[in-house]
């Protein structure tokens, strides 16, 4: 018997296994608690990930608070934080933690768990066609191993020395020596195994997504016919596999120089006027392996956004997406570059000048794909018969807020100008607007196009506008003052300004941001508020196919069991963008091609 | 010629899809940890050295263990459980003959006054080897488990794919360390 043969019988096997897994009968635990349906596994990540939204986002208006008036005392702050806000004044220590955890929180737990967690679990077996995960266990496991960082991150919040508190880069030295700062201690080596056991999840997340999109497509459905979020979400993971296990063996060096007494990036220190032993380390070294991470977790922030707002751009446009091959190939020479321009982080760091120019010139090679994924959303909106729903308005806004944040990436990719921008406001206004609040719009983009298939139930429209109004607008008036801030110089991660004759006069308008902040934190509850009434509330929904669209997910009943299709997977005969063509608004992937059909 | 006809056209099963993927992540985990080394290398206070006698022995294990699972593999596939159940046993004996060497090169290298906090480059041999060995481990738990479903009597082993994915990643694991080994050879 050939090896062939044998090789046969144990697929079928595998895929046997998968096509009846659904008939199995579920207890309240295997079903909504330790599941391996990818829909349920998606709505834990969304909802670990809302809750993590909100703890980060209540953490920057805490520290908005100290901004906008240094000198205030805020007594309920006492109440609440302790020892941290003695007098109702923050402790400069705590501020520093607070930023510290506000970026790690949204960086890693909100915008990459909570984005591609969710959408890349819940739309890869629905939009190309299959009943589950490649492998459904792994894909449980990268939940739970998720669940464990978050508790573990969680739990670092309440050490008596506080969480880890040296920016969200962890740069050593303060992040390697115990004794540099009260954030070193014992929050810092948590941070360090919450972070080891995220990025176990990412890996286990991104092995599993790759799989499955290159393996368990359904008939018909080629690659060239996947929809653009599959694309956006394909190379977010090739992405993480390559990239997350850099930061994993900076994370292991960094851990043996805080615990083991190596010196990786340890050299010459002194503390409090005591002489450290270490010697021949190198903090610069820690640098380049965290931004060889760093610079793509932007891109695996930013892509799912990308993809996302691709596809809902073009259903409600009732328009074919404008460049869909331009589009996969813009996706693929950004994760190229990705991984090429890690040292534009570090360009005050006595890098080689000539080195500088060789990072500067890849940088800027990004704005190429960025501007040809920036024409083609516009050519898709362009005389289009545009819907304004919810999920739209935001996927617009998000394409504004790339193209606002983008343009300010070209100044900052230039290392001439960097010296004078880097860490000031500057560089927090750019990143906020083009990775931070751009991924969050493509994310509500998603959820609120998405929910009705997630929950069988619509969002409240009338919330869901003022949310979306709110939002951006504040977005816009909390970040473009940044902008002027950062270009007088002022820095970033400074307690208190107003000892400083120059940025004195920033008082009021760091006042301004702050109360902004704080309004556009209560739209953010607003949505949260209307994302958990409406589950079990909201209207329900009463047709398939609620926005028309072409794509494979919403072939699936109202509330799909695990398994997706009650009967056979439907096969794929055309591409998912067929809007507006032989004078129909739309046909469906799943629809064979008609005879007298025109090619699109 | 009938296999020409049964192919499916799924090419690969996902799982081992999956195990490449993997791999090609832990690769990129260990390009990390040898690029930081050689911009270290190049830096002020390094210390050059010579590889414990012990890792040549590991060497030679590990080379003759990706043979023996090598083997078992194809007995597998032929059907010869008996020679199989030996084979998969030599190795999982192998795999823990070469931690055994790791260890007592780890030994030999820290009594020649190569500790762990001496200097950067043996900090870096400690951590890089450990991970290899981690990985090592890692196998030899799997093969632990194949080994015992082999010997039992009630588990009948008709899938390949278990064997094909241990016996690709432990020939990956033999690759890296041929990989380290001559890094550290050639970048001291």
């Amino acid at each position: 018997m050939s090896t062939a043969a044998l090789h046969e019988t144990a697929h079928h096997e595998a895929h046997g296994d998968a096509h009846h897994e659904h008939h199995h009968q579920e207890t309240f635990i295997t079903k909504y608690i330790f599941s391996q349906d990818h829909k349920t596994i998606a709505k834990q990540f969304l909802v670990t990930g809302i809750i993590w939204a909100f703890i980060g986002g209540l953490f920057s208006v805490i520290f908005r608070l100290q901004l906008a008036d240094p000198n205030a005392t805020y007594p309920f702050l006492e109440d609440f934080l302790g020892h941290w806000a003695k007098g109702g004044k923050l402790q400069p220590e705590f501020y520093y933690a607070l930023v510290t955890m506000h970026g790690t929180i949204l960086v890693f737990f909100v915008l990459t768990a909570g984005l591609s967690g969710t959408f890349a679990n819940f739309l890869i077996p629905l939009q190309i066609g299959a009943r589950d995960m490649a492998s459904p266990m792994l894909n449980m496991l990268s939940y739970w191993f998720f669940f464990l960082a978050s508790v573990i991150m969680m739990a670092s919040l309440f050490v008596q020395t506080g969480p880890a508190s040296g920016g969200w880069t962890i740069y050593p030295p303060l992040s390697a020596l115990g004794e540099a700062s009260s954030g070193s201690k014992i929050g810092m080596d948590l941070w360090l195994v919450s972070m080891a056991m995220f990025i176990v999840s990412s890996l286990l997340g991104g092995l599993n997504y790759i799989t499955t999109i290159l393996n368990m497509r359904t008939k018909g459905m080629s690659m060239t016919r996947m929809p653009l979020t599959i694309w956006a979400l394909f190379f977010t993971a090739v992405l993480g596999v390559l990239s997350f296990p850099v930061l994993l063996s900076g994370a292991i060096l960094l851990l043996f120089d805080r615990n083991l007494g190596t010196s990786f990036y340890l050299s010459d220190i002194v503390v409090a006027g005591k002489i450290m032993p270490n010697e021949g380390g190198s903090a610069i070294l820690f640098q380049h392996l965290f931004w060889f991470l760093g610079h793509p977790e932007v891109y695996i922030i930013l892509l799912p956004a990308m993809g996302m707002s691709s596809e809902i751009l073009s259903v409600n446009s009732r328009k074919p997406i404008f460049g869909y091959m331009a589009m996969i190939g813009s996706l693929f020479a950004i994760t190229i570059l990705a991984f090429l321009v890690w040292a534009h982080h570090m360009f005050v760091t006595g890098l080689n000048p000539f080195l500088g120019s060789v990072f500067v010139l890849l940088t800027l090679l990004i704005a190429v794909p960025s501007a040809i994924k920036v024409f083609n959303w516009l050519t898709t909106l362009w005389k289009g018969n545009i819907r304004f729903t919810p999920a739209m308005m935001f996927a617009i806004g998000f394409v504004s807020l790339f193209i606002s944040g983008g343009l300010t990436g070209i100044f900052l990719g230039n290392s001439a100008l960097d010296i004078h921008l880097h860490d000031t406001y500057f560089v927090i206004a750019h990143f906020h607007i083009v990775m931070g609040v751009a991924s969050f719009f493509g994310m509500y983009a998603g959820v609120y196009h998405w929910y009705p298939k997630m929950f069988g139930r619509y969002l409240n429209n009338t919330l869901s506008y003022i949310h979306f109004w709110i939002t951006i607008v504040g977005a816009y008036m909390i970040f473009w003052p940044m902008h002027y801030e950062g270009l007088a110089g002022m820095p970033r991660r400074y307690y208190d300004f107003s000892n400083w004759e120059s940025f004195k006069n920033f008082g009021g308008l760091n006042q301004f941001i702050s109360i902004i902040a704080l309004l556009v934190f209560a739209a953010q509850i607003l949505f949260v508020i209307n994302f958990f009434y409406s589950i079990w509330k909201g209207r329900k929904v009463t047709t398939l196919n609620p926005w028309n669209a072409n794509t494979l997910e919403w072939t699936t009943p109202i509330r799909p069991g695990h398994g997706n299709w009650p009967g056979d997977i439907p096969e794929v005969h055309r591409w998912p963008y067929d809007y507006a063509k032989d004078g129909k608004d739309f046909i469906p992937q799943d629809v064979p091609v008609g005879d007298d059909e025109s090619k699109h | 010629m009938e296999t020409e006809v049964i192919k499916p056209k799924n090419k690969i099963h996902p799982h081992k899809f999956t195990l490449w993927v993997g791999i090609g992540s832990i690769v990129m985990m260990f390009a990390g940890l040898t690029s930081a080394y050689i911009v270290k290398r190049n830096q002020a206070g390094w210390v050059s050295y010579n590889l414990p006698t012990a890792f040549w022995y590991s060497t030679v294990v590990i080379l003759l263990s990706s043979l023996t699972v090598h083997l078992a593999e194809k007995a597998f596939k032929v059907r010869e459980m008996s020679k199989y159940r030996k084979l998969m046993a030599a190795t999982l004996f192998l795999g823990l003959i070469f931690i055994v060497t790791q260890i007592l090169g780890f030994k030999e290298f820290w009594k020649m006054g190569m500790t762990l906090q001496a200097n950067v480059s043996f900090s870096f041999l400690y951590v890089i080897v450990g991970l290899h060995a981690v990985h090592v481990i890692g196998g030899v738990i799997a093969l632990i488990v194949m080994s015992l479903s082999a010997f039992s009597k009630k588990t009948r082993n008709y899938s390949v794919v278990p064997v094909e994915l241990i016996s690709t990643y432990w020939h990956f694991v033999d690759i890296l360390w041929v990989y380290l080994l001559i890094f550290l050879i050639m970048i001291k």
